[in-house]
């Protein structure tokens, strides 16, 4: 479904070089739910930049369906990343001056859905993870936690292959990172495809795999269970 | 149907209405005063655009306008360059008078003379006298103010009638209270009333007659001593009633260079010079016209500049100020034509508001107001000129200006790295 084969980040500065990735190498099927930790500094952002096709590699090549992505156009890389990928950043991301319905939209209509169809799907979207009735809050009218539900229902909605979430509940109180988590976990139940970067040793014994990275490198691959 | 349509087309479609979707919801949420701020801008910069440039074009415009309407009227026929006089004038004036198209017409007496004040009071032949040179001219009043309105632009005193063959019209050039610059050499008449008895003198001939009004039209008219035609016959000794012009006014909206080659067609030509008012300008006018034109273009140029920049200003504040959101939704699969056409999409909004209130305000009030209140000049009352078509021209060249100031900051910002966007890197 996506691997990465031999991933390498280089960070130079001056005389300087830091291997933020050195060497990372693994696989993530269809349907898995794949917790990565490690300790600050360790390159968990720094690897779902590079999976998440915001960053290229140093090295390395990265697969998704089989197909190299490494070294495509920046045209085609933001096409992948509109039709097979989805994201939830640390900070929400959202739009400011859109409504939590419009966040949601923008991707699907420049997927070229119509007005009612995109406006259907983001709803539905929406109602997935409890917020039906946020629809046309603006996010600063919303709590952080109805923020970042919102972040997960714009990833979600246009039926990513996999969802990348860095440190989703960083931000967000107890009570609404565990509710953060349910979503995600309803979500793969349903068969989405996570991988999700957390600090949390408890929300990590959620997923079915625990990756830890220490130094760039993969410490262990852990499957749960 | 959609299969035949080119994929990349489709793509596009796509990109510009999420473009303007975006764009619509940034500007609806702004805050109204910034917008309020920046369409006031181009309204000014649209204003001074056209304005600057319709106030130094119109106050010629309004001096050849004067000319038209208080001295020439639509078509003047003058003496050859080397006669005295039009030749077989009543010929000529019957043939102007016939002519379908001709609304009225005034012939008119002219030669060099001067008049002067105060001389019973000079003592000594050696004191200066109180006169003033000019050119005499002698009319029909009924005939003239038909063609020219004379009767209008009397500011003191009254207007000649058939009667008043013993009264004379001084034109506002030749008195010292209408006149604020001192030429050196020319005298001027000073202490002359309505009412008064001034000597008249045209070549030989002295007369002494009674001041009756004083006229200001802003034309040649104002260098000039005005009288009943039969006087003026009288005093040149000209039995043969030969003229040294006709102003001739048309009916209005009459194509005057068919009225004109009518005219000479009838063999006009043959005695007299026959010339449309816009020939007739003095060649000095039209240089100036010319002159302020260029000018106002400069100054519209310049303004065209500043509001380039503005726009650029704006647009480049608003982007760099959101660059982690372009950043987003590059990240979420947004590719770049929406974004940028987002905020192409927004500097054409402020410039059409601008334009709009622009020509509401140079349509709705500034050109009334000026046509009502013409801007006071010693040569001319300048109007405000604001054609249509050049003001397209200029809210089109606006346009494209903002057009390309909006879509260059844009696309700095959209080409920017996008995690680097996204995490607020350098
Ligand atoms: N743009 C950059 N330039 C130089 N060094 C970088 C850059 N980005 C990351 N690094 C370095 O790479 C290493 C990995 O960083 P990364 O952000 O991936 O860590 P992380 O595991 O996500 O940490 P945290 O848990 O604190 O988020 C760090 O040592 C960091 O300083
Ligand atoms: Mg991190």
């Amino acid at each position: 479904m996506i691997e990465a084969r031999n991933i390498t980040k280089r960070f130079e500065s001056g005389d300087s070089v830091l291997l933020a990735l050195n060497d990372v190498s693994f696989k993530v099927e269809s349907g898995e739910f794949v917790a990565i930790t490690g300790r600050s500094g360790s390159g968990k952002s720094t690897l779902m930049y590079q999976l998440g096709l915001l960053d290229h590699p140093s090295s390395g090549e990265i697969y998704i369906d089989g197909e190299k992505v490494t070294e495509m156009e920046t045209d085609e890389l933001t096409k992948i990343r509109l039709n097979s990928l989805g994201y939830v950043f640390q900070d929400y991301a959202l739009i400011p001056e859109l409504t939590a319905l419009e966040n949601v939209l923008i991707p699907l209509l420049m997927q070229g859905l119509s007005q009612e169809a995109a406006k259907e799907k983001a709803v539905a979207s929406l109602s997935r993870i409890g917020l039906a009735d946020r629809t046309d809050h603006l996010p600063s009218q919303l709590s952080g936690g109805q923020q970042q539900r919102v972040s997960i229902a714009r990833a979600v909605a246009h039926n990513p292959k996999i969802i990348f979430a860095d440190e989703p509940t960083a931000n967000l109180d107890s009570e609404s990172s565990a509710l953060v988590l349910k979503n995600f976990l309803e979500l793969n139940k349903e068969g989405q495809t996570i991988l999700m970067v957390t600090h949390e040793p408890e929300y990590a014994k959620m997923a079915h795999r625990v990756i830890t990275l220490a130094d760039g490198k993969i410490l262990s691959d852990i499957r749960n269970r | 149907m959609s299969i035949l349509r080119p994929k990349r087309f489709k793509h596009l479609g796509r990109s510009l209405s999420l473009g303007w979707f975006l764009a619509y919801r940034q500007v609806r949420r702004s805050s109204p005063f910034t917008t309020g701020l920046i369409v006031f801008v181009m309204t000014l910069t649209f204003l001074n655009l056209v304005v600057v440039r319709g106030v130094l074009v119109g106050l010629i415009q309004g001096s050849t306008d004067v000319y038209k309407k208080y001295y020439a009227g639509d078509i003047i026929i003058s003496s050859l360059p080397k006669k005295d006089y039009i030749e077989n004038s009543s010929n000529i004036v019957n043939i102007v008078a016939g002519l379908p198209w001709t609304e009225s017409y005034s012939p008119r007496y002219i030669q060099g003379g001067s008049v002067e004040a105060e001389y019973k009071i000079k003592l000594r032949q050696t004191d200066s006298p109180n006169s003033a040179g000019g050119l005499v001219e002698g009319i029909d009043p009924v005939k003239e103010d038909q063609t020219t309105h004379l009767s209008n632009k009397v500011v003191e005193g009254s207007y000649l009638t058939s009667s008043d063959s013993d009264s004379i019209l001084i034109g506002a050039n030749m008195l010292k209270k209408y006149t604020n610059v001192d030429v050196p050499g020319l005298t001027l008449l000073e202490r002359v009333n309505i009412g008064d008895r001034v000597r008249v003198t045209v070549g030989d001939t002295v007369r002494e007659m009674t001041v009756k009004g004083f006229i200001q039209t802003k034309t040649d008219v104002d260098q000039r001593i005005v009288m009943l035609d039969s006087t003026m016959r009288n005093l040149i000794g000209r039995g043969d009633y030969n003229v040294d012009e006709i102003a001739v006014k048309l009916k209005p909206k009459t194509d005057v260079f068919l009225v004109k080659n009518a005219l000479l067609q009838s063999g006009v030509g043959n005695t007299a010079r026959v010339q449309t008012a816009d020939e007739a300008l003095p060649s000095f006018l039209i240089d100036i016209k010319n002159t302020f034109g260029l000018l106002g273009n400069v100054v519209g140029s310049i303004g065209l500049v500043v509001a380039s920049i503005t726009i650029f200003i704006v647009i480049f504040i608003n982007a760099i100020t959101r660059r982690k959101y372009i950043g987003i939704l590059k990240g979420i699969g947004i590719n770049s034509t929406a974004i940028e056409f987002a905020y192409v999409l927004q500097s054409v909004f402020y410039a059409l508001l601008g334009i709009m209130f622009g020509m509401l305000i140079l349509y709705g009030f500034l050109v009334p107001f000026v046509t009502a209140h013409p801007i006071k000049f010693p040569f001319s009352d300048g109007i405000l000129v604001a054609e249509l078509s050049s003001t397209l021209i200029r809210a089109g060249l606006l346009m494209i200006a903002t057009l390309i100031a909006g879509y260059i900051p844009a696309r700095i910002v959209v080409k920017q790295n996008t995690l680097d966007a996204i995490l607020g890197r350098n």
